[in-house]
């Protein structure tokens, strides 16, 4: 494959343009005029070649199409409307850049705006940016903006246990350049109103998820109020299939609010590239972080849209700017925007319903078989779409059964990301999982039991 | 003509049937978790098909025409690329799926490991980093790390040349150091006096963007890592620039210690209108450990004899920098393009990027002067100001949309005044450039007989020249209709 267009005859009369001989003159400021290796790659091949040899790679990966699925941990199989990919597919879109000009750009600055708009009304929040990379990344970002701008000099941040173990680790890196503290107790269990008295006059901000990493709802309620009159900031990490049909962050005073987009019409694609999701409130806007898009007239009074306070952005602030962050998740975004106004208001309600009602329907099921206990840690919290069963023996190994023998994707080990939980799994259920491959689900872990 | 919104258009009960009836016992909801409204809009499938179709033809790609965006290699993105991105087996794989399940897709990000450490001369390398900025930020940190193993954890200075990218300082700063400022010399290279004066014990390294912003290889590159090197400091090589150097010369033997390439640059990943980039992370031996989490190693398995990969963490690791693995779905496109191209593919590339690049520096010289006119690389930059004019770079790049092309990048580097950056690639015939020589000809003359024609453009695109002032003054960044 190959395609620079050049003829011999058109190379010819550039070169005699630019007044050279040849091509490799082109870099003859180079240490020794360029040392022109012998790249050690293997032959390249043609389209044909390349579409058989991808084929085969892929034919290697068994994929959830093929075996029921019930693992999640931050990355879910969810239904996407074949609308999704006839928007990502278009031209326009996928080959352009970044809309710094926006004249030629409408098209991609008008869906961000939209996705703006819908994110802040499913957050109930009053500012969206136009994406990040991820969720990780987001609240990551998150931090930065409440020790670096709304809550400088102070030294630590308070971030709940039950935060995806993946976003801990990437708050962590993140924080590296930071003069800054995590404060994670060790108890996975504990409830967010549990870590208020934790607050005191150094905390930059507490981070929860609820849904949390356990699938289980936090008690929001109080939550921020208690925060804020510590001086902090409240951070929620959202799972935005949820926020269908159940209370935002929002509606209970967080003042940042992220999530991972992926669920919103991105497919899994071994975990990215994936959309963060980050909003906030109104006082915050000159610290967030991304592109932003506004509205705003043309010459003749006209609506456009065009990237706006890009002058918290590093292209202009440069080492003053609230994030290094140029290239994000745009069309992330444009297929979020495009699931959202798919399934829209009613839509989106009936996949958090079918995620609810089918992950108790597997809770109950799993639940009464003997040796198993569904949340054990906290039986009568109420749940989303995943949620953890003890199990009597590790559960590398029920995995390792449930693979071989029934052709079915387990749920998560949680003894990977805590301590002494070797024999629990989390397990996630959406609006794709049938009754039948429940069923199945509960009868292949019931023949652990015997 | 105005497309409205999602929004406006939305009528309340209307909705699209798409989901199945519930087949299991419904529990009930906790109902004092409940929302009475999601508040998202209420459309028919075809509305929102027919709105993100016209929404589509307000919007200028690649595949629309010529996209000379300097430092963004807007190049052809190949569709078999696409093509094979969509298969199942790419896209419904979980990151945490058992890896006897995803044996392939290790196996292929193993191999474009391989292939990027070839490329660019590095011992290791990490595609973890999801975005080229992002490759910036944790080459920093792993040079903190780095130097912080060897007993030096004070080095906090960062220099950087006065014509990169404005995510090297940003990055710098979020990395907790200080960026040092180095400026250019009257060739357009790094000021290597200046660089010698900024060079201390507390040097963490610098940034160099090679060939830099204007185009230009930095020729003194030998004496420049020498001088860093010998301060205890270390050398990042900012990949954005790399299309012009593949097959070329390898920047890891050129002394760069860490570097980042930009897959959806180099390697003709699409952009997505901002995103998903992807910034793997090319490390050199002494560098390798500290990459971040992480990265697949191949073993021979001794039960099959054939080759089997697994994740896993360097042993310094600096950690994990986004949730999963990276951007899978953009390394899948990335190596399907490396297979396809090849060594003499890339080396290719490189020498026609370079060649468009000196075509047109040569063809618009005379009408929009270069400062620093001697052979660039695969860009380069000029004054958006015809002789003899008043006009501005915008206004030139407003009216370049009235001839169908997309603007190059404007007003950056900082250091030259009224810049325009241009970078046509390698996939760009002659005609094209011909065609765009002819019209930045036809608008530097009508820049000095008829300016307001400059100035009131563009004149045929969706929207007339938009009001940033107001946007920025007004912060309407989402929807107040009612609904």
């Amino acid at each position: 494959m190959h395609f620079t267009p050049h003829t011999d005859e058109e190379r010819r009369q550039m070169l005699d343009a630019i007044g050279i001989e040849s091509l490799e003159e082109l870099f003859r400021d180079l240490p020794g005029k360029g040392s022109f290796p012998q790249l050690d790659l293997p032959p390249a091949l043609s389209e044909m070649e390349v579409a058989s040899e991808l084929g085969q790679l892929a034919a290697r990966n068994a994929t959830t199409e093929n075996a029921s699925s019930f693992l999640g941990a931050g990355c879910y199989r969810h239904f996407i409307p074949a609308t999704v990919d006839y928007v990502l597919q278009r031209g326009e879109f996928y080959t352009s850049y970044t809309p710094y000009q926006p004249e030629l750009s409408q098209g991609m600055l008008q869906a961000m705006f939209e996705y703006q708009s819908m994110i802040c009304r499913l957050t109930d929040m009053e500012v969206s940016n136009a994406s990040h990379y991820d969720g990780s990344t987001s609240l990551a970002e998150a931090a930065l903006l409440a020790f670096g701008g709304a809550k400088e000099g102070r030294s630590h941040i308070i971030v709940s246990p039950s935060v995806h173990p993946h976003y801990r680790e990437v708050l962590a890196t993140y924080l590296r350049g930071a003069d800054a503290e995590l404060i994670i107790p060790d108890d996975p269990s504990i409830a967010a109103t549990d870590l208020l008295r934790l607050i005191d006059s150094e905390t930059a901000a507490l981070v929860v998820q609820s849904p949390n990493f356990f699938g289980r709802f936090e008690e929001l309620e109080g939550v921020a109020e208690a925060t804020h009159s510590g001086g902090a900031l409240l951070i929620v990490v959202t799972d935005p299939i949820s926020l269908g049909l159940f209370k935002p962050p929002g509606a209970y005073g967080a003042d940042v609010v992220v999530a991972d987009g992926q669920p919103l019409g991105l497919q899994p694609a071994f975990g990215g590239p994936s959309l963060g999701v980050f909003a906030t409130r109104r006082e915050h806007i000159r610290h967030l972080v991304g592109r932003l898009v506004g509205q705003t007239t043309d010459l003749e009074g006209q609506r456009g849209f065009v990237l706006t306070l890009a002058t918290r952005e590093q292209h202009i602030r440069r080492a003053k700017a609230t994030s290094n962050i140029c290239t994000n998740s745009a069309l992330g975004a444009l297929a979020a925007a495009t699931y959202l106004a798919t399934l829209g208001k009613h839509g989106l309600r009936r996949i958090a319903e079918l995620c609810f009602q089918k992950s108790h329907y597997a809770a109950t099921k799993i639940g009464e078989i003997p040796g198993f206990e569904v949340n054990p840690d906290a039986p009568s919290i109420p749940f989303f779409k995943e949620f953890v069963v003890s199990l009597p023996c590790p559960a590398a190994h029920a995995n390792d059964i449930l693979r071989e023998k029934h052709g079915i994707i387990g749920g998560y080990d949680l003894g990977q990301s805590y301590p002494g939980q070797d024999e629990r799994m989390l397990l996630a259920v959406t609006e794709m999982n049938t009754r039948e491959e429940i069923d199945c689900l509960a009868a292949a872990l019931r023949s652990l039991a015997l | 003509m105005d497309e409205p919104t999602v929004y406006e258009m939305s009528v309340q009960g209307r909705h699209a049937d798409l989901l199945p009836d519930c087949d299991v016992d419904e529990a009930q909801f906790p109902e004092n978790l409940v929302r009475a409204d999601n508040g998202l809009p209420e459309l028919s499938e075809q509305q929102v098909v027919r709105h993100f179709m016209r929404l589509s033809q307000r919007n200028f790609g690649v595949d629309s025409g010529f996209y000379p965006l300097g430092s963004c290699t807007m190049k052809y993105n190949p569709k078999i690329s696409e093509q094979l991105a969509r298969l199942p087996g790419f896209t419904a794989i979980h990151p945490l799926q058992h890896k006897s399940m995803v044996q392939g897709a290790l196996a292929l990000m193993h191999e474009l490991q391989e292939q990027l450490k070839e490329i660019g001369g590095f011992a290791s390398v990490s595609l973890q980093p999801t975005a080229g900025a992002q490759g910036e930020l944790t080459a920093l940190m792993m040079m903190r790390a780095y130097q912080a193993a060897q007993g030096e954890p004070g080095r906090n200075e960062v220099l950087i040349p006065d014509s990169a990218h404005g995510t090297n300082p940003a990055s710098a700063t979020m990395a907790g150091c200080i960026a040092v400022e180095i400026p250019s010399n009257d060739r357009g290279g790094v000021d290597l006096k200046a660089l010698r004066a900024a060079c201390s014990d507390r040097l963490v390294g610098i940034m160099l963007t090679n060939p830099n912003t204007l185009g230009l290889f930095e020729e003194r590159i030998s004496e420049l890592v020498e001088l860093i090197h010998g301060s205890g400091g270390l050398v990042y090589g900012d990949g954005a620039n790399m299309n012009a150097l593949t097959g070329i010369a390898k920047p890891g033997h050129l002394g760069i210690d860490l570097m980042h390439y930009n897959l959806h640059k180099t390697f003709a990943t699409p952009h997505g209108g901002g995103g998903p980039g992807s910034g793997p992370l090319g490390a050199s031996a002494a560098l390798a450990p500290f990459l971040p989490s992480p990265i697949v190693e191949r073993s021979s398995d001794c039960e099959t004899g054939g080759m089997s990969y697994e994740l896993s963490s360097p042993s310094h690791s600096i950690g994990r920098m986004c949730t999963f693995h990276g951007n899978f779905a953009v390394f899948v496109r990335a190596y399907a393009y490396l297979r396809g191209l090849g060594a003499e593919g890339l080396r290719n590339n490189a020498l026609h990027a370079v060649l468009n690049a000196n075509y047109l520096r040569v063809r618009l010289g005379d009408e929009y002067p270069v400062p620093f006119d001697r052979i660039c690389m695969h860009e380069f930059v000029c004054r958006g100001q015809p002789g003899g004019s008043k006009v501005h770079a915008i206004d030139i790049s407003k009216r370049l949309m009235d001839h169908g092309f997309h603007p190059p990048t404007n007003y950056f580097p900082l250091t030259v005044p009224d810049a325009l950056m241009i970078e046509p690639t390698e996939t760009e015939n002659k005609e094209t450039l011909d065609a765009f020589v002819d019209a930045m000809l036809q608008i530097a003359e009508e820049a000095r007989e008829n300016p307001e024609i400059l100035r009131a453009a563009p004149h045929t695109a969706p929207v007339r020249r938009l009001d940033e002032v107001k946007a920025a003054r007004d912060l309407t960044v989402c929807e107040t209709v009612e609904f």
